[in-house]
């Protein structure tokens, strides 16, 4: 449940790049998730516009979700499969030697501002 | 009214804090104090364990304590009993620490003559995982009454972690833990995880681990 401290990273990084890019008002920020990352996006939902009230450039800024499916390789068999079906055990040859290729991330993809 | 223009950042969320952690790291080095950031669910023993480990170094080493909480300073008076510094963190309501509130506490701590720093960290085996708090290393703290099946439940912190120590193993008798499963599964978390088990209470192990950690200061120090 530290969905509270990543939307103070996200805020902090957003704010950096206002100041950079000399924007005004940020309208919208999109966030990309990883399907495994752990991130519940209603709660980050919540703490967002909490903690948006708070800021110059983004009071009332949407905060936007798009999820990347988690994939997981067999290292036994070369074969990717959904991680979310299968979790850890390959289901082509039920190895145990696998590791997630992708879906713990957390990425900013993008802002749309004035 | 100026026109709304999409930005492309691709940036990781918690980027910022990375460079934070990173920047602390190079302050450490340069103080030659080395930061060791303890993490553990709450109960598992993270006071007592410092406690015994301050007891085995406080003649060898300059060791300063961080506690960090939600609220309270119960850990703050117990380690300020043992005379080392120590200073208390409140997270306000969070259930972890970040780089930025790591730096703060060592600036309240005051870190240039110190060897040894040590970031006990809110009692939770989900979050703190996370978050780079700008230590040199991390361990945890895995006690018997918690369960073997711990590293399956909470793979990352067991990834993260370069030592695991596994406390109350005076209350073995009283549990089905099992010594053989946990190793294992800790290692196909992390094969590279340092493991020692310990019993606060009794001192059994302590020895080892103490030694242990002298021996990551002295190579963080003259490295």
């Amino acid at each position: 449940m530290h969905e509270l401290g990543l939307v103070s990273h996200v805020i902090k990084t957003v704010e950096r790049i206002c100041r950079e890019q000399s924007l005004r008002q940020v309208c919208s920020v999109t966030l990309e998730i990883g399907e495994v990352s752990g991130v519940i996006p209603d709660y980050l939902t919540d703490c967002w516009y909490w903690s948006c009230k708070k800021t110059v450039y983004l009071r009332g800024a949407a905060l936007r979700f798009e999820t990347i499916p988690a994939v997981t390789l067999c290292e036994n068999c070369g074969c990717q499969y959904p991680t979310v079906t299968y979790a850890k055990i390959c289901p082509s040859c039920h190895s145990v030697r696998t590791h997630l290729l992708r879906g713990n991330e957390l990425i900013i993809k993008e802002i749309e501002a004035e | 009214m100026d026109s709304v223009q999409i930005i492309e950042i691709k940036e990781n969320v918690l980027a910022d804090n990375g460079l934070e952690a990173q920047r602390i790291r190079r302050q450490l080095k340069e103080e030659k104090t080395f930061l060791l950031n303890l993490m553990s669910s709450p109960g598992s023993g993270k006071t007592t364990t410092l406690l015994r480990t301050i007891e085995h170094l406080k003649n060898d080493l300059r060791i300063g304590v961080m506690e960090a909480d939600i609220d309270s300073a119960v850990d703050a008076e117990a380690i300020a009993a043992t005379s080392v510094k120590s200073v208390q963190l409140h997270t306000g309501g969070m259930c972890h620490l970040d780089a930025g509130m790591t730096e703060q506490g060592l600036q309240a701590l005051g870190t240039e003559d110190l060897d040894l720093a040590i970031l006990e960290n809110v009692g939770n085996l989900v979050c703190p995982a996370e978050f780079d708090t700008g230590a040199v290393q991390n361990a945890m703290i895995l006690s018997v009454p918690e369960g073997h099946d711990k590293p399956l439940k909470y793979p990352l912190i067991f990834t993260v972690c370069d030592v695991l120590l596994i406390n109350k193993i005076d209350v073995l008798p009283y549990f089905d833990f099992d010594m053989k499963k946990v190793v294992e599964y800790a290692h196909m978390r992390n094969p590279r995880l340092k493991i020692f088990p310990i019993s606060a209470k009794t001192g059994e192990g302590l020895g080892a681990w103490c030694h242990w950690l002298w021996e990551q200061v002295d190579t963080w120090q003259t490295s």
